[in-house]
């Protein structure tokens, strides 16, 4: 039955509700497949006993004709960056190896709410700080990609390559994510999946493991777009124990998804574009202008001046809110503890063990930009930058309904590449950072695969709470692209 | 008269500037729901959020913004429309998160006034520069284990309200009256109890001292927590007289942080360890500005109490209490409630009498407030109106005091258990008259000669005849008439 597993959710509530399969069935296709593909290293906590308890109190209260909707019965991986109630939450550090929370994020429950089944923990990179989920304590994950006639292990990105992997390998239907600089967009790009970053404040942040307050947001990675809205409108709503969560009612996100851009508006921004970039992501770029433009949208050129200025900008805010963020990581109260001779020495040495590298790397940095005397060159002007940033795409938006662009510069590379040059790595990054840090909605469609048969993806960026244009030029992308490719041996 | 420290290069002038840290009074902490309650078993009052789990996060109370603009009103200040909370960023095993949120650059509450009164009845003005809202700490306690310290985070995110005084203080006794002062605008506000041995209101001082003269100010000394208004008096005190040494020894005050000893009787540096220098302060990205509107500050400003300031000025204009009467009245709440209340309908400069010379002598022998007074507000005001109907006299309301003081009951009960209504009845006096100048022929005689004086000593005889009870001027009237004719 590994079809079952290639079911989009849409499909999968169709399924359920015409008594097709079961969500233990579903369930149980799943596990099979985690438990197959170890190897891929997509989970840091299984959870197949809870996922099955899950899954047989969907089908009853299915039986009962209660089902709440299409998220019911539909088994997912969560980030392990969300606090799940009794279940063991690392965030990938060795900080929090042992930390079992007594609490629900409130995305989780929400989607436990509408009756998700969470498979597991997936894997990530450290506090979700990474492009490559290398960083993570409990070890890297593989993408469930390879090279065509190339026996090299490839990264699924990051930080959510836990959830990108287990997505685009058919270990789960689809995944929870977290985006701070596109940690959701990149993976999926990487791996051939859809993966949406909504408007900052759309999910509430309480309860997931914070990284860079004022950018980490919560979405979804599914393989299509329409499974991206339904999973979006499980996740997000008002939340009044986040103060940031916007205190707006949802639209119906899935009724968005129709593939029909005529009138649309598109902008392509000229900024968005690398030296030494493939040729094949240019090529795919001008192609899906093409497609948009075929679909009757019209295409204009845009320019957001200060593009240029988004990923020194971002690597001076999400360190500096990172470095106060992890503060509480301290060996007092929960998580690692060293002990030491003094306090001091406690902090030290606990804090030296339980982060890594790429997390030191960035503490070390927002500590340093937020320091006397460096305050106002690093962070204050970072956030000046951050404003005019805004500016750029809200002068953007009067023209423009949404802008498209490359995801990431490159396609998945090899695992051991780039690893001891944290600039290359945090280049990455580049296409998603501008997003991020004016808190627009954003989604990364598959959209072609390159010379060596590796999924890239095209973003799609929308204005503030305009994720209904996002998933109307997304639904209409993903129908032109018709993206049918999957990793080997799926 | 100004207070100056005598070196041997000259006279010193003292430089104060005050920061208080005054707890809200609420319900739940400034950023959770956790209670605020005094004493609660180690770590029972503790939140998630207090407690800094991962993924948590603040949701800001707004009784507490409620309480820092009733504060910051009754300081006589601007409120800020737009004010951030900041995260102020440290290492310490009673603070969670790693930070304290604060706020640094944009405080709830900007300039104000605080009119001092000082012991000779004059005032004097000393200005605020802030008040901004901050979380407390928890408590490290290091006598519970040889080896380990223990942590108890029951105040830990408790609201503070930090009130920066301008460097206008010159004197430990204006730094105490100041400290009274604001404490006693804030019981009257009902925004802190400030209650300084449980740590409600705590003082941070800002000491610096100058020649006599000098215009600019010299470097200050910052001495930390200090938890009662004596304390902070002689912390000043004795900091001013070290600083003053060490300049006049050719030598350097250094900008540090200090803790007051009163057992030494010294000022002595805090370890670094105790004292970060680099808080890394930045806007917290998990708050939002706050941003106030017109309305929510007039609804607050609308239901201020009268303030001890305007209520002086109204016990002096409107009801004639000295400028000294009135000034001890009010500087305290439960003291002006009593007053007020005992004087309602009264002769307002009687009642002022009673209360602070003779209830407050008599609270002081037993050591207890104006709460636990046994002569309530009702029957101190009805002692009074006993004098003022002419049921008793001033002299026999002394003694009827005594016996309220003794027993609590009401000054009526007691004039009536011990028959002592004053005689007023004419006829009843009229005997009394008759009796006494029918028994002493010849002091009536005396009188009738001329010696006009002598008729005090028939007054006397008279009074005590009727047991102090005749009304005095009436027995006056009609020895003068029997008498004099």
């Amino acid at each position: 039955m590994s079809d079952l597993r290639d079911l989009s959710i849409a499909d999968a509530a169709e399924a359920l509700g015409k008594g097709e399969t079961s969500s233990v069935e579903l369930t149980n296709a799943c596990i099979a497949a985690i438990e197959a593909n170890r190897v891929l290293n997509a989970f840091i906590t299984e959870t197949p006993d809870l996922a099955r308890a899950r899954a047989k109190e969907s089908d009853a209260r299915r039986a009962k004709g209660d089902a709440k909707g299409p998220m019911d019965g539909v088994p997912i991986a969560m980030k392990d960056l969300f606090c799940t109630e009794g279940v063991r939450t690392t965030a990938g550090s060795h900080i929090l190896e042992n930390f079992v929370p007594t609490y629900e994020s409130t995305v989780s429950a929400n989607l436990r709410d509408h009756g998700a089944v969470m498979l597991g923990k997936a894997n990530m990179d450290e506090l979700a700080m990474g492009s490559s989920n290398i960083t993570s304590y409990y070890g890297p994950v593989k993408s469930p990609w390879t090279r065509l006639g190339a026996n090299v292990d490839l990264v699924p990105g990051g930080s959510s390559g836990g959830s990108a992997a287990a997505v685009s390998g058919r270990l789960a239907i689809a995944a929870t994510g977290t985006d701070t600089g596109g940690s959701i967009r990149q993976p999926a790009s990487f791996t051939g999946i859809v993966g949406m970053k909504p408007t900052y404040g759309r999910c509430s942040r309480w309860g997931t493991v914070a990284f860079a307050s004022s950018l980490d947001q919560a979405g979804p990675l599914t393989r299509t777009v329409e499974d991206a809205a339904i999973m979006l409108q499980a996740m997000a709503g008002h939340d009044p124990k986040d103060s940031t969560s916007l205190p707006f009612d949802l639209p119906d996100f899935r009724a968005a998804c129709v593939p029909n851009v005529k009138g649309m508006k598109i902008g392509i921004p000229k900024e968005y574009t690398l030296d030494g970039m493939p040729a094949a992501i240019k090529t795919l770029w001008e192609q899906g202008v093409e497609w948009l433009h075929d679909m009757g949208a019209e295409t204009r050129d845009v320019t957001l001046p200060h593009t240029k200025y988004a990923l020194p900008t971002y690597y001076i805010v999400a360190p500096a809110e990172a470095s106060s963020n992890l503060a509480r990581y301290d060996g007092v109260r929960y998580g690692l503890r060293v002990e030491g001779d003094s306090l001091d020495e406690m902090y030290e040495l606990t804090r030296a063990a339980g982060f890594g590298a790429e997390v030191q790397r960035r503490v070390l940095i927002g500590a340093y930009v937020l320091s006397a005397g460096y305050y106002d060159a690093y962070y204050v002007k970072a956030q000046k930058v951050r404003s005019l940033i805004f500016k750029d795409f809200s002068d953007a938006f009067e023209d423009v309904d949404v802008l498209l662009t490359p995801t990431a510069p490159s396609a998945a590379f090899a695992l051991g590449e780039k690893m001891d040059d944290p600039i290359a790595m945090y280049l990455n990054d580049v296409f998603t950072v501008p997003a991020s840090l004016a808190g627009l909605p954003a989604i990364s469609v598959p959209a072609g695969l390159d010379g060596d048969g590796l999924p890239l993806g095209l973003q799609l960026i929308a204005g503030v709470c305009q994720e209904q244009k996002l998933f109307r030029a997304a639904s209409a992308l993903e129908a032109a692209a018709s993206f049918s490719a999957k990793p080997g041996g799926v | 008269m100004a207070y100056l420290i005598q070196g041997e290069t000259g006279d010193w002038e003292v430089v104060i500037g005050l920061e208080v840290h005054a707890q809200a009074v609420t319900n739940a902490k400034l950023f959770s729901g956790a209670s605020t309650s005094f004493g609660g078993e180690p770590n029972s009052q503790v939140s998630l959020v207090d407690a800094a789990m991962p993924g948590m996060l603040p949701v800001l109370n707004r009784k507490c913004i409620e309480q820092a603009v009733r504060t910051g009103l009754g300081l006589r200040a601007k409120i800020n429309r737009r004010s951030i909370f900041e995260r102020k960023n440290y290492f310490y095993a009673d603070l969670p998160q790693g930070y304290q949120i604060s706020q640094y650059l944009h405080p709830i509450v900007g300039e104000g006034t605080v009119t001092l009164d000082m012991d000779d009845g004059s005032t004097r003005d000393v200005g605020i520069e802030r008040l901004h809202l901050e979380q407390d700490a928890g408590k490290s306690m290091h006598d519970q284990d040889p080896t380990r310290s223990m942590i108890d985070l029951n105040r830990a995110g408790v609201a503070l309200m930090e009130i920066v005084s301008k460097p206008d203080l010159r004197s430990p006794d204006e730094a105490g009256a100041y400290l009274r002062k604001v404490r006693s605008i804030l019981r009257y506000l009902g925004t802190c109890d400030g209650n300084m041995e449980q740590g409600s209101m705590r003082a941070d001082v800002n000491v610096s001292v100058r020649k006599k003269g000098e215009s600019g100010l010299r470097t200050r000394v910052e001495v930390k927590n200090v938890n009662s208004v004596r304390f902070v008096m002689q912390a000043i005190e004795i900091e001013a007289e070290r600083q003053v040494e060490v300049w006049e020894q050719g030598g350097e005050v250094r900008q540090e942080t200090r803790l007051y000893d009163p057992n030494l009787g010294e000022t002595r540096p805090m370890r670094s360890k105790e004292f970060a220098h680099d808080y890394r302060y930045f806007p917290d990205p998990d708050l939002l500005p706050l941003d106030l509107d017109e309305d929510f500050i007039a609804g607050i400003e609308a239901s201020l109490p009268e303030l001890p300031d305007t209520k002086k000025k109204r016990l002096i204009e409107d009801l004639g209490l000295s400028a000294y009467d009135a000034g001890v009245i009010v500087a305290d709440r439960e003291t002006a409630d009593y007053f007020e209340t005992a004087a309602a309908g009264r002769d307002a400069k009687q009642v002022a009498n009673w209360l602070t010379s003779n209830l407050f002598g008599a609270l002081n022998k037993r050591a207890v407030g104006i709460p636990e007074s046994p002569v309530t507000a009702e029957n101190l005001g009805a002692l009074v109106g006993l004098i003022e109907d002419g049921t008793i006299s001033g002299k026999l309301a002394k003694d009827v005091f005594e016996v309220m003081l003794e027993t609590g009951k009401a000054p009526a009960v007691i004039v009536d258990e011990k028959g002592l209504q004053q005689i007023t009845d004419t006829g009843a006096i009229e005997a009394i008259v008759d009796k006494v100048i029918a028994d002493n022929p010849g002091q009536a005689d005396d009188v009738r000669g001329g010696n006009e004086k002598a008729i005090g000593w028939f007054v006397g005889q008279v009074m005590k005849a009727s047991q102090g009870k005749a009304n005095p001027g009436q027995v006056n009237a009609l020895l003068k008439q029997k008498l004099l004719g």
